[in-house]
């Protein structure tokens, strides 16, 4: 069971999100080509080691997460609240 | 007769030597003589420096493979690299469901050339794999439901496979144990296909692995890839724990792990590696013949030839690459098993574990070619590719020995995500988490 702290609303169990999938892609301009949206929308880092993911509150405030969490070991090293404020370390958060 | 007989090249014969084959008869003598007899199923090779295939991978597709390229293709000089004992990963870990009532007719017809290799497979072998088509039972709860299932069976016997559909009372007794009234979803039918069924998987790993022995192949244990060497656009080996190892081509078959070997040729993929779980209870009396799925959750069970109840239901959710399972997902599943069967609560779980695996962005797998010349692709299986080992291994082998797809698994390619031609049973769009 991951305990995932939400900004908004404290630590709560994982059943409360969805998981959205990895955070690291970056939609390309609309110009950039097939080739540029085939690999945004398909293709994937798949990192055995640290991801930054998305989580959504479902369950909760409904709001977005970003989650920096390790697929091996499933540790969370920081959350953050929206795509534009900067990850803050997990102490700081609490 | 399968339909493509005619594009499958000859079959040399690689039928063990009589001194090592197993019979009733050799079952009998060594018996009475204390189980003297016996000798290694297939030996540990230790690597040569080159190859001409190096297939990465020792579990279902990666022996398969190697077997279908000697025993069919003629071509012997393989080696297998498994970086632990070959049968540990997903081919040992999976609920041993085989089937082939797929919805979409290209997949239906993979799917049941697959069944038909299952069929006669032992025999190819002469290895018990306790392939038993006790049949396959999906339940239907609502009349949409029963509307797709009528579908899908009517699809698959316009190609010739079969299915039919089952009444109530004839789920009953196919499944006394079934509350066809629970308060949730009420069972309204089932769509049953007769040779579907399950299969002793640790055996397929072993049956496999001792005829592509024999057949020349080197299975190399306790090997592990940690590189693949390129020279411009094309590989000429891999990198291992035992040293380096040159080969004309190299095929990937490492099921959860195929991003982490594609990311050393400097290719990303459309997958990502997720855990499924299975579970066993205590063992009880005979109570179920069938393989039966729920159709209001994910849920799929089947009583093993031991008397536990195998079961499991759909991923953890998120991706990782810890072989384990956390408790959401337990109870998920738990609670259909108690849904469905409410004499189940009462049993005792005993094991449980989890296996990592690829889910592709279309819930399809790939069997293909890639960017780099002489790397060859047998992944993405997500939770179905036990099933598959056949006619995976017969098809990867025709891609490799042919350097062109198999007509049947030609759809499998890699090029289908960018071309938009997503092979999406589901229709749950390209997230691997909702396949
Ligand atoms: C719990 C569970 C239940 C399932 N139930 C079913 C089912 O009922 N029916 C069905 O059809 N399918 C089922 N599946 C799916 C099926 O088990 C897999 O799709 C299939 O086994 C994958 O192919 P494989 O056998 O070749 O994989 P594996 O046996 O996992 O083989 C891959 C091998 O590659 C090795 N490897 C990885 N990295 C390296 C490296 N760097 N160097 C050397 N070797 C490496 C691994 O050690 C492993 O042995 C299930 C899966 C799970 C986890
Ligand atoms: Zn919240």
């Amino acid at each position: 069971m991951l305990r995932i702290q939400c900004p908004w609303c404290g630590v709560r169990d994982e059943i409360e999100f969805r998981y959205r999938g990895d955070a690291s892609v970056v939609r390309p301009a609309a110009d950039a080509g097939i080739d540029a949206f085939a690999s945004y929308v398909y293709e994937r880092g798949n990192q055995c080691g640290w991801q930054a993911e998305w989580w959504l509150h479902v369950g909760g405030c409904r709001q977005l997460l970003t989650v920096e969490r390790h697929t091996l070991t499933h540790e969370i090293r920081s959350i953050r609240g929206t795509a534009d404020e900067p990850a803050q370390p997990l102490d700081a958060v609490r | 007769m399968h339909p493509e007989s005619e594009s499958q090249p000859q079959t040399t014969d690689a039928a063990p030597s009589s001194s090592g084959r197993f019979s009733g008869w050799r079952l009998l003598v060594e018996g009475l003589t204390g189980q003297r007899g016996w000798s290694r199923a297939w030996a540990k090779a230790a690597p040569r420096p080159r190859y001409r295939v190096v297939i990465v991978g020792g579990g279902g597709h990666g022996l398969a493979s190697a077997y279908y390229l000697a025993s069919r293709y003629g071509i012997t000089d393989v080696a297998v690299l498994e970086q632990g004992p070959i049968g540990l990963g997903n081919v040992g870990r999976n609920t041993t469901i085989i089937r082939s009532n797929y919805f979409r007719a290209d997949n239906i017809r993979f799917y049941d050339y697959s069944l038909k290799l299952w069929e006669g497979l032992e025999q190819e072998l002469n290895f018990n794999a306790m392939v038993s088509q006790r049949g396959t039972l999906n339940l239907f709860h609502t009349e949409a439901q029963r509307d797709l299932f009528t579908r899908r069976a009517n699809l698959m016997r316009l190609l010739g496979v079969d299915a039919q559909s089952v009444s109530r009372e004839s789920v009953k007794a196919l499944v006394p144990l079934v509350d066809l009234d629970n308060g949730r979803y009420p069972v309204l039918g089932g769509f049953l296909q007769r040779r579907g069924g399950t299969v002793r998987h640790d055996a397929v790993a072993w049956g496999y692995a001792r005829a592509a022995a024999r057949a020349g192949v080197d299975i190399v244990e306790h090997c592990e890839v940690t590189g693949i060497r390129r020279e411009g656009s094309r590989v000429i080996g891999v990198e291992t724990t035992r040293g380096p190892i040159a080969a004309d081509t190299i095929c990937l078959a490492v099921a959860g792990h195929s991003s982490r070997l594609a990311a050393m040729a400097g290719l990303r993929l459309p997958i990502e590696s997720h855990v499924l779980q299975a579970f066993v209870t205590e063992s009880i009396k005979p109570v179920l013949d069938v393989v039966m799925t729920y159709g209001a959750g994910h849920f799929y069970v089947s009583q093993s030839n031991k008397g536990g109840l195998v079961y499991g239901g759909g991923i953890d959710g998120y991706n990782t690459y810890g072989q384990r399972g956390t408790l959401p997902m337990a109870e998920e599943v738990a609670a259909a098993a108690v849904t469905l069967m409410p004499g189940l609560a009462r049993l005792k779980v005993l094991r449980q574990w989890g296996g990592v695996m690829d889910m592709s962005m279309d819930g399809s797998p790939i069997i293909s070619k890639t960017a780099v010349q002489g790397l060859i692709l047998n992944g993405g299986w997500c939770y179905g590719g036990f099933k598959a080992i056949p006619a995976g291994g017969m098809t990867t082998a025709h891609l490799i020995a042919r350097g062109e797809p198999h007509p049947l698994a030609a759809h499998f390619n890699l090029e289908r995500f960018a071309a938009g031609r997503t092979i999406d049973e589901r229709g749950a769009g390209p997230f691997p988490f909702a396949h």
